[in-house]
């Protein structure tokens, strides 16, 4: 089961070497991981996609709880939340293949970033189901490149 | 507040601290705080050996509960501490290391003695620090003594570079430390207290299984309150012996791989498992799928990453040890539908079947006439030394023997290295005990393999008049691992002979120290007797049997049931 960790931590040098040395230490895997300053300067927000049973994923949150760096650990796919993730993918266009290229990047809501006489370098923002749609579109057509951020993630305000 | 360098405020820290003693080794990047120290009360153990220096504050902290402490130079003096922290960082051991650092501009740039030992130490201490910034030092050190001694205690390394340690810095007033991300829960939760207890009330075969925790939390009385008010059979880790007295009635003695046959199948057939301190590691649990299959378990524990790890637990209680006992203790006091007699009776029945378990595997040897047994060994130093030595050990099968034969009935009598199992680390604890209780006797149970890996530390005790004595079980191999080779390998001892062996009772004079010999049976008693007797260091050699087993022994992989025998 997949698994979006959204972990507060001390901006503080090698606070984000514990996190990951958790994981690798005792076996945790990590899909993929995004971290950055929030609003606090002091304090960055990581934003971890793990995949394991419920059992691995308690544990998980509890040897990160005890870390002295994290100042705290969401478990956001337990509700409901906005995920993105941004990808830049350099896309072989010969003549006969540019303007399809183009139609799909347009359906995607994607921008051509860079272009050159054989390809296009496309940048797409969406949630991860949106971007395994269009690399598994493009890639018939021929992906010479791909470049993930990996998810960040935000839970969704309460409506009431 | 005072202005000072900084290394002068590291040690007007350690003084505030209630530091009396500390244990360690010079080099370049320590020299400033070596010649600060020189003036203060503080007695500056030198060692012989980086790892003989934390081992040494590991054993003083064991023996006193307090934060032990170490103070090791940059590079390779650091490296050689590592081995040192992560066996106290696996039985959670209170203990801050100071280690030097190359001066701020140079880190990273691979300068002579640099090593990031942040970086190598992250994954075995508690917590770490560079400290970079000279006006972060006191709250760094304060923070550190406060995450070593609280919550589950453990390692704490703080790398001081050296030109932090020449800087001038404000020594400002201590205040309490409050850590904004580091909260641990000490008081347990009145409901789940209650459930515990209700549990307990119900059960038919209950068995309480107790481990390093209540050492830790120094709740051997609360916990010997609640055992004998519920009359319920105490089974002990390793690391929790003595946390029970093991002469009475209710103790199975110790569990496990190489447990009694009544502890293992006293938690086999258990109806409710009450864990505390404990948790629930591999050389007790045995297979996990048939360890204690119809019990009902409730863990106490302080740390929540222990509890539901490796078994699945009913009744979690995530608090200190000796709160939470002394909040079953009043539930039961205060109850007045408890009768204790009412309780006694009930378990009668299980009782019956636990003595039957006990007479029938008791811990055994054989006698083989002249012959002398390791065994026979441990249980003439636990008669003559009236089960009030401090005993340490290193690993092996003299650890498997010290802990089976040896009668512990206090905690803190007990000091050996359960979590990381480090050979070396017996005789070092011993110094450590020795200094922190001068009046005690202590003693280093041994096997001739793993004394000569710190032997080098007998010259720090002569040099501190810490008269320890040791006690070599010398059978020329590294017996445990000979045994599995024995059991499980056709006796293939691969890399397990020791050929050469030095004359121990010439290394001991060699060092200052004395050396006796016990080659048969009716030597062993006088040569115990003499060594307590001596006002001096004694290394005792006892010739035994070569090729002795621990047992019982459960096979790795094996169920805590199927355990070999005599």
């Amino acid at each position: 089961m997949k698994h979006t960790l959204s972990v507060l931590l001390q901006n503080k040098p090698g606070a984000l070497s514990r996190v990951t040395g958790l994981f690798s230490g005792r076996g945790f895997n990590i899909e993929s991981l995004c971290v950055a300053e929030t609003i606090e300067p002091k304090v960055s927000c990581l934003t971890l996609v793990t995949r394991g049973e419920d059992a691995i994923i308690e544990q998980i949150t509890k040897q990160l709880h005890k870390l002295i760096d994290v100042i705290k650990v969401n478990d956001i796919s337990e509700g409901e939340y906005v995920e993105r993730e941004m990808v830049l993918i350099r896309v072989r266009a010969e003549a006969h293949t540019r303007a399809e290229v183009l139609r799909v990047i347009d359906i995607f809501r994607g921008k051509v970033v860079d272009v050159s006489p054989t390809s296009y370098a496309v940048e797409i923002t969406g949630p991860e189901s949106k971007i395994k749609a269009v690399i598994d579109i493009l890639r018939p057509i021929g992906i010479k490149e791909i470049i993930r951020t990996g998810t960040i993630a935000m839970p969704r305000a309460p409506k009431k | 507040m005072e202005q000072m360098t900084g290394a002068q405020a590291i040690v007007k820290c350690l003084e505030e601290e209630g530091v009396t003693t500390m244990f360690g080794f010079p080099g370049g990047a320590v020299i400033d705080l070596y010649d600060d120290l020189m003036e203060s009360k503080i007695t500056n153990v030198l060692v012989r050996h980086e790892q003989g220096a934390v081992h040494m504050a590991d054993g003083y902290a064991r023996t006193t509960g307090e934060v032990g402490v170490a103070l090791l130079t940059s590079g390779p003096g650091a490296t050689n501490g590592v081995t040192a922290i992560a066996t106290a960082y696996m039985d959670s051991i209170p203990l801050v290391v100071l280690t030097g650092q190359v001066p701020t501009a140079l880190i990273g740039n691979d300068a002579f003695q640099e090593v990031d030992i942040v970086g190598i130490t992250r994954p075995c201490t508690k917590h770490n620090y560079l400290v970079k910034d000279a006006d972060e030092l006191v709250k760094t050190i304060r923070e550190a003594f406060h995450i070593a001694k609280t919550g589950r205690p453990g390692p704490v390394l703080v790398d001081i570079p050296k030109d932090v340690q020449g800087a001038t810095v404000t020594f400002t007033p201590k205040e309490p430390v409050k850590m904004q991300t580091y909260q641990p829960n000490y008081e347990p939760h009145p409901g789940q207290v209650e459930k515990a207890c209700k549990a307990l009330l119900e059960a038919r075969r209950p068995v309480l299984y107790i481990g390093g925790g209540v050492i830790l939390s120094n709740a051997a009385a609360e916990l010997t309150e609640l055992g004998r008010k519920l009359h319920l059979p105490v089974a002990m880790t390793l690391m929790g012996l003595g946390g029970f007295p093991g002469t009475d009635p209710l103790s199975l003695g110790m569990l496990g791989m190489h447990g009694s046959y009544a502890s293992n199948m006293a938690v086999a057939k258990s109806d409710l498992l009450v864990a505390v301190g404990a948790r629930f590691d591999d050389r007790v649990t045995g297979r996990l799928d048939a360890f204690a299959p119809h019990a009902k378990i409730i863990h106490i524990d302080i740390d929540p990453t222990s509890i539901s790890k490796n078994v699945e637990v009913d009744i979690p209680i995530v608090a200190d040890c000796k709160l939470t006992l002394a909040a079953m203790n009043s539930w039961f006091d205060k109850n007045s539908d408890f009768n204790a007699e009412e309780q006694a009776a009930k378990l009668q029945p299980w009782f019956d079947q636990l003595n039957q378990w006990q007479t029938k595997h008791p811990l055994a040897y054989t006698d083989e006439g002249d012959i002398i047994k390791p065994q026979f060994v441990v249980e003439k130093i636990s008669e003559l030394t009236g089960g009030e030595a401090i005993i340490t050990t290193e690993v092996g099968q003299n650890q498997m023997w010290a802990a089976q034969f040896y009668k512990f009935n206090k905690p803190r009598h007990l000091l050996t290295s359960g979590g990381l199992g480090t050979m070396g680390y017996g005789m070092p604890a011993a110094i450590g005990a020795k200094m922190a209780r001068p009046d005690a006797t202590v003693i280093d149970i041994a096997g001739d393999g793993s004394i000569q890996m710190n032997i080098q530390e007998l010259a720090t005790a002569r040099q501190y008049g810490a008269l320890i004595k040791v006690a070599i079980l010398n059978n020329n191999y590294l017996g445990m691992v000979r045994q599995w080779q024995e059991l499980f390998y056709n006796k293939r001892y691969s890399g397990t002979v020791m050929e050469v062996t030095p004359d121990f009772v010439e290394l001991a004079k060699a060092y200052g120290a004395v050396g006796l010999r016990a080659k048969t049976k009716d030597e062993v008693e006088p040569v115990i007797k003499e060594a307590l007797a001596t006002d001096n260091i004694v290394l005792m050699d006892f010739v035994i049997n070569r090729e002795e087993g621990v047992f019982p022994m459960v096979p790795a992989g094996k169920a805590t049931t199927e355990m070999l025998l005599v």
